[in-house]
């Protein structure tokens, strides 16, 4: 598929079903590289599906994913979710303090992480070092959901898959979090992907906006195509979300 | 004992029988079922033992370990249907706990290679390692549907299926077998082992029916600790399939 930007992820024609029910059906397009798509659509459209499929925690039932022109089969799965992480909305934790927390994908590889690292990646998700030594059970669900994305950045990843991170805090929090996104994606020129259920939030922060329903890919294009959907669905939805 | 003392013995039957029917326990039918059930098998294996001690055949004696084995399997095997293979791992560990305990056993000469001593002993070892096999599994499955979300963490953030599961897999391991090393640390204090009563009770010498208590609770440690992680570390590569992925129906 001819692109006017270099892709970060490509998808061609895309289907995933669980058990002969269809999750995803066909979906064809390419996610921008070093820009943030926001993926937009009501409870059930399948976008945390296509998220998982590109950290390679679940296969196309048909079709393929490339990222970077290679396709994902290809990749070693350690390397390749080294390379794309993933911050899931539940924001899960091992049982342990923050640092246990934080110190976990160097772990895996059988490295070490510095307290100094640790501050660092903390301050960068606006939590201060007194967090490091605390217990994970007596964090807050915004702080938890802080935790999981500083520890999605210690892997680097070239690309960051985002399910609803900010669905859970509070204003000043999502401000935090969406100025973090934002400068990430300029100072190191990181590929998002962001679940959002916020419009504003996809409109404001997005460069590119995909809208799916019922598994379908209905709307993409640049993020202001939210202020004017070609799609009727989309137009509905928009229209059902902002009332 | 006489057959008149043995049948006075179902008393003990009759009480529980009474208490549930007063009570409306509904477990009448149960408490019959299990009466009828052990009065059929351990006569039916009274006169099995008694012919493979007469005739000392190590083929009858391989059968009957044989035997033991696969029923074992069967019963444990219940507990992990989820877990593909699950018969054949659950046989293998069976299989290597026999053969490590009673090759130390025979090998070093503790006991006397003769059907009187492999079969019971088999028997206590086989069964404890299938109840640890139960345990084990009971505890895995439940920790995986409770940490699922903890386990994809860990592979979505790069790591080994092995990494994923290794603190359900340890803390399943653990959890088997506490209660052997528990019930370890009151034996003699609580409660008379069985085998150690019964030696007593047939008029053996309490310190060699002691000893032979100690070899079989020794025996048992080894047997705890092969069956779980033996069946661990067979069980969790089937939970993920070649590109490091949970399956779901696991």
């Amino acid at each position: 598929m001819k692109t006017l930007y270099e892709p970060a992820i490509h998808f061609q024609q895309v289907s995933f079903s669980v058990n002969n029910k269809a999750i995803l059906k066909t979906i064809t397009g390419s996610i921008p590289k070093g820009k943030i798509t926001t993926l937009v659509g009501p409870s059930g459209a399948g976008k945390t599906t296509l998220l998982k499929m590109c950290n390679g925690l679940l296969t196309p039932t048909n079709g393929h994913i490339f990222i970077d022109d290679q396709p994902i089969a290809t990749y070693e799965p350690t390397t390749l979710r080294r390379q794309v992480g993933i911050a899931l909305q539940s924001a899960p934790m091992i049982a342990g303090t923050v640092f246990d927390n934080l110190a976990l994908p160097r772990s895996l590889q059988g490295k070490a992480l510095t307290q100094q690292e640790a501050s660092q990646f903390l301050r960068d998700v606006g939590l201060d070092d007194s967090f490091l030594q605390r217990s994970i059970t007596e964090l807050s669900g915004g702080q938890r959901q802080k935790v999981s994305i500083a520890r999605t950045l210690i892997n680097h990843s070239s690309i960051l898959l985002l399910d609803e991170i900010t669905s859970a805090l509070d204003r000043q929090s999502v401000q935090d979090i969406e100025a973090l996104i934002v400068t990430l994606n300029k100072k190191y020129n990181v590929t998002m992907i962001w679940i959002t259920h916020n419009l504003q939030q996809a409109l404001t922060i997005g460069h590119y906006t995909w809208v799916m329903m019922d598994g379908e890919l209905i709307e993409t294009g640049q993020s202001s195509l939210l202020d004017a959907p070609n799609n009727p669905r989309v137009a509905e939805f928009v229209q059902g979300v902002n009332a | 004992m006489t057959y008149t003392a043995l049948s006075l013995t179902l008393i003990f039957v009759l009480i529980p029988l009474l208490l549930s029917k007063v009570l409306k326990l509904g477990l009448e039918k149960d408490t019959m079922i299990a009466t009828i059930r052990s009065i059929i098998q351990l006569l039916a294996v009274g006169y099995i033992l008694k012919f493979v001690f007469e005739t000392g055949s190590i083929i009858y004696i391989l059968l009957m370990v044989a035997l033991m084995i696969f029923t074992a399997t069967l019963n444990a095997r219940k507990k992990g249907a989820g877990i593909r293979g699950i018969t054949w791992k659950i046989a293998s560990t069976l299989v290597v706990v026999e053969v490590v305990t009673q090759g130390v056993l025979l090998g070093f000469g503790i006991i006397p290679a003769t059907a009187q001593y492999i079969i019971p002993i088999s028997g206590m070892l086989i069964g404890n390692s299938m109840v640890l096999s139960i345990l084990f599994l009971n505890r895995f499955t439940a920790e995986i549907t409770s940490h699922q979300d903890e386990i994809e963490l860990i592979l979505s953030l790069g790591g080994t299926p092995k990494q994923a599961i290794h603190r359900q897999l340890i803390s399943a391991i653990k959890a088997s077998m506490i209660p052997t090393i528990e019930s370890q640390k009151t034996i003699g204090l609580v409660q008379l082992p069985g085998m150690m009563s019964g030696q007593i009770i047939g008029g053996a010498d309490p310190i060699q029916a002691v000893q032979f208590q100690l070899l079989i609770i020794f025996a048992l440690l080894t047997t705890a600790t092969l069956s779980s992680i033996m069946i661990g570390f067979l069980s969790y590569p089937v939970l993920f399939n070649e590109r490091m992925q949970i399956i779901e129906n696991k």
